[in-house]
């Protein structure tokens, strides 16, 4: 079970989040509501990458692929005038399936340097291919007109209720990953994470069981696009770059690798330390780069890590 | 007409092929012999851009730009191996890739800073930049060829230093069977190290041929990698003979690829449709290429590892 | 005369230019345990791995229970009843024991796309495996993570694991290895407890459980079988004492 510590965070922090439209408007900073979205769509993301590479021991370097692929779906269909969010979202769901399935059987047949080497190349062959679309902008990218439309009385234009809409995505995430870590087949998963071979000894087909877990992390992350998509009404190649892979792996480490609720916060301060440097230097990356570097050399178990309370892998 | 827009591309192709094996050939050493991600190998031949520009401003010689180059980045290599790499040997791939990933972030900026968010202008000097014709009625740059030549003879003394020297030997042993070399006694931090700025001088040479075709800029040693990294993945990791093949392989699929698949697409499909999809798919080209090869081939075509 | 449930003939395997198996003929009868012993780099591990479908073998057949094994995955054999140890024990360091065992009840019942029960309470699993557990004396262990038992218990929960997916037959690698005197006591008790209830490929280095548990032995040099026969005519074979218990003649 968790910690009583991480539960009252946990709780704490969605009912902070909960809470949050009610502040900013008091307040009167209404930016707050757009930012907070942004950082929980970028938690989904975090959360379906560490399902792979924390329990999964998948390190996949394309999974920003995803999050672009969730915003092509909106932004193609919303340009055709296909607005119906039901409609979009079945679109969404399918295609990033269909791609995680195709690239996860070429890219699973390999392990370790080739399977990080694979997942790069690949998703950037579709962040090249999203580039020379014209029709969909070209790396310009194309605004989206029309927010996805799902009922009559949820107006996603309203900002109150597309945050309402990440949130309970976000949440309900998080409880359906929990309950996948600790079903059968996440035990399935984590068991391929630490020994393959004996797996296999034992009777487990694993293959079959990983591309099912890449599969269920794109499909999440490809949520994630749709919801970034509906937030930004824009929809662009740039979401596919490595760069965003590369940021993806970097909220999952801060936050805990394995830990399931550790990328919520890793994606949390990962923004925030962007933001805040971002707007001291123009140079971010200059300092942002050594001070990775040296997260990864000397804190690794992340922030989720660092809280007292000793727990296993599962995070029981 | 096609013809010869076929044979000039092919020598572009033949052109990149070059720049790519000499930045995959340290890569896959690194990445064999070490087993270490290395995603800053490319940010080392955007280094090496910027320093031609700066050197070939000073000197006014491409030449002495060069012999200045290769101790230069030699010296960087090393640096960035004793700082970085080496705490990262004993690391799982995940930290490797992260810290390496600061790397690039770090060397991405540096460059803003030193030499400013403007592209650095590097001009061919009046020998290189003329044409010959290499068939009547076509003319080819002086210096693309050059560039071939030059590509060529590197790949030859490089083949020579990994089949003929004691050093090579021990690369080669340890890019297939890491254990042997430290049972052999060799040192083998010494081995890294070194393997490391020669990797660092490659791909530093790359970047001066490639200076003058190019704009230098930040970032651009990441396009190098992602095409490094096909190349590695076909050739086989560890592979100095893999990466040669496949380079020149994924040299002329994409430059070739790029401008003959939108005429072709032309023969079956009308115009339309040719322009939407033609470049789209010539962007996928080499990737597809890859995935096909890695359906069959697993280990890549030249599997170094025996282990 | 029953039908032996393995039947290996003439199988071969080389890497590169090094011949790890040689056309090795080799069975096991029901019930029997058949030890395999030899000197370092015989080709043993080699061999278990073959059995096991972790490496395609270059040429030759294996038999069981009847069935041709070529083609056929790890995961597959596993289904067909063969179960392996390592050598190197390789349990779920990050589960407990009982999640071990019962990860490898889990793999034979059924598939495991199933999402949402909680593993690691579901009685379907922790039932029977509590019960293996206590049959191989680690029944108290049950909740302590793997990785923070002796290693002596470790070997223990490695066998446990075998046992609990209902094998016909169970390939030992070296199931004392690194164990103290006492350690290996315990384990050869054990193995003749099992003695009889399953058929037993047993491959070992310490030559007292080999003398005192098995039926029958081979003796691997290089790759190749120089001698069979019960461990009294092994233990008497000049040919076996030159080559391997290190005698001269």
């Amino acid at each position: 079970m968790l910690s009583k510590l991480k539960l009252s965070i946990l709780i704490g922090s969605f009912l902070i989040l909960a809470a949050l439209p009610m502040i900013t408007e008091a307040i009167d900073e209404p930016f707050y509501i757009d930012l907070m979205a942004r950082v929980m769509i970028f938690s989904i993301a975090a959360m379906s990458l560490d399902f792979i590479l924390g329990y999964g021991a998948m390190i996949s370097f394309g999974h920003a692929l995803y999050l672009g692929l969730g915003t092509y779906a909106v932004g193609i269909m919303a340009h055709y005038e296909v607005t119906n969010g039901w409609l979009q979202l079945l679109v969404c769901i399918s295609g990033t399936a269909f791609i995680a399935f195709i690239l996860g059987l070429i890219s699973l047949r390999t392990s370790g340097i080739y399977f990080i080497m694979i997942t790069f190349a690949l998703a950037q062959m579709f962040y090249f291919l999203g580039i020379s679309l014209e029709a969909y902008g070209g790396d310009d990218g194309l605004p989206i007109d029309t927010r996805s439309e799902f009922f009559s009385f949820f107006d996603l234009n309203d900002a109150w209720n597309m945050y309402y809409l990440i949130l309970g995505t976000m949440t309900v995430t998080a409880i359906v990953l929990w309950k996948i870590i600790n079903s059968r087949f996440g035990m399935v998963v984590r068991g391929s994470h630490s020994n393959d071979a004996r797996m296999q000894a034992i009777g487990f087909p694993t293959m079959k069981y990983r591309l099912a877990a890449f599969v269920i992390a794109g499909v999440v992350c490809g949520l994630a696009g749709f919801l970034l998509g509906n937030l930004t009404e824009f929809l662009t190649p740039e979401y596919m770059h490595w760069f965003r892979s590369g940021e993806l792996m970097i909220m999952v480490m801060v936050g805990g690798m394995g830990t399931l609720f550790g990328p919520l916060f890793g994606a949390f301060a990962y923004l925030m330390v962007e933001d805040f440097l971002a707007n001291f230097t123009e140079y971010w990356q200059f300092y942002f780069g050594p001070m990775l570097i040296i997260l990864v050399l000397f804190a690794k178990q992340g922030l989720w890590g660092m809280l007292p309370g000793k727990e296993d892998m599962s995070d029981e | 007409m096609t013809l010869l827009l076929f044979i000039e591309q092919f020598l572009n192709g033949m052109q990149f092929g070059v720049f790519l094996f000499l930045i995959s050939a340290g890569l896959t050493l690194v990445l064999g012999i070490m087993n270490v991600v290395n995603l800053a190998h490319g940010s080392l031949y955007m280094i090496g851009a910027y320093f031609a520009s700066t050197f070939y401003g000073l000197t006014g010689s491409l030449i002495v730009s060069l012999v200045l180059m290769i101790p230069v980045m030699l010296l960087v290599g090393i640096v960035i191996e004793l700082v970085v790499l080496r705490t990262l040997y004993d690391r799982d791939h995940m930290d490797q890739v992260l810290a390496t990933f600061g790397l690039i972030l770090f060397f991405n900026e540096l460059v803003r800073i030193i030499w400013g968010v403007e592209a650095q202008p590097l001009t061919l000097p009046m020998w290189l930049s003329g044409n010959v014709e290499i068939l009547p009625d076509a003319p080819y740059p002086v210096y693309r060829l050059v560039v071939i030549g030059v590509g060529m003879a590197v790949a030859a003394g490089l083949f020579w230093m990994i089949t003929k020297t004691r050093m090579g030997m021990l690369i080669r042993a340890g890019a297939s069977n890491r254990p042997m070399v430290g049972a052999l006694g060799v040192n083998i931090r010494f081995l890294y190290t070194m393997v490391f700025g020669l990797g660092a001088v490659f791909a530093g040479l790359a970047g001066l041929m490639a200076a003058p075709l190019q704009s230098v800029e930040s970032g651009i040693g990441e396009d190098m990698l992602i095409f490094a990294f096909v190349v590695i993945v076909i050739g086989g990791i560890g592979s100095i003979r893999g990466a040669l093949v496949a380079s020149i392989v994924i040299g002329i699929f994409e430059t070739v690829g790029r401008s003959i698949l939108p005429v072709l697409m032309l023969e079956v499909v009308d115009s339309e449709t040719a322009q939407t999809a033609g470049p789209a798919l010539a962007s996928m080209l080499v990737y597809i290429l890859m995935a096909v090869i890695l359906f069959f081939k697993p280990q890549g075509l030249f599997p170094a590892r025996t282990g | 005369m029953s039908e032996p449930l393995l039947k290996v003939v003439q199988l071969r395997k080389s890497f590169g230019g090094v011949v790890a198996t040689d056309s090795l003929d080799f069975d096991v009868m029901p019930g029997e345990i058949h030890a395999v012993i030899g000197p370092n780099g015989a080709g043993k591990t080699t061999f278990v791995a073959q059995i096991a479908g972790m490496l395609k073998s270059d040429s030759g057949t294996i038999t069981f229970d009847g069935r041709d094994m070529a083609g056929k995955t790890a995961p597959e054999r596993s289904h067909m009843g063969l179960a392996r140890s390592f050598q190197i024990t390789s349990v779920f360091r990050d589960f407990t024991a009982l999640e071990n065992v019962s990860l490898s009840i889990q793999a034979h019942a059924g598939h495991s796309f199933k999402f949402w029960k909680r593993a690691s309470t579901d009685r379907d699993l922790t039932d029977p495996a509590q019960k293996i557990l206590d049959d191989v004396g680690l029944g108290d262990k049950a909740l302590t993570l793997a990785g923070n038992l002796a290693h002596g218990q470790q070997r223990q929960l490695e066998i446990a694991m075998a046992l609990a997916t209902s094998p016909k037959m169970l390939l030992l690698d070296e199931p004392t290895a690194g164990m103290g005197t006492e350690e290996s006591e315990t384990m050869r008790a054990f193995l003749n407890e099992m003695k009889g209830k399953y058929s037993m490929l047993l491959i070992e280095h310490d030559m007292d459980t080999v003398f005192s548990v098995a039926d029958r032995v081979t003796v691997l040099v290089y790759g190749r079988g120089i001698a069979t026969g019960t461990p009294e005519e092994i233990r008497n074979n000049a040919e076996v004492r030159a080559a391997y218990l290190g005698e001269d003649e």
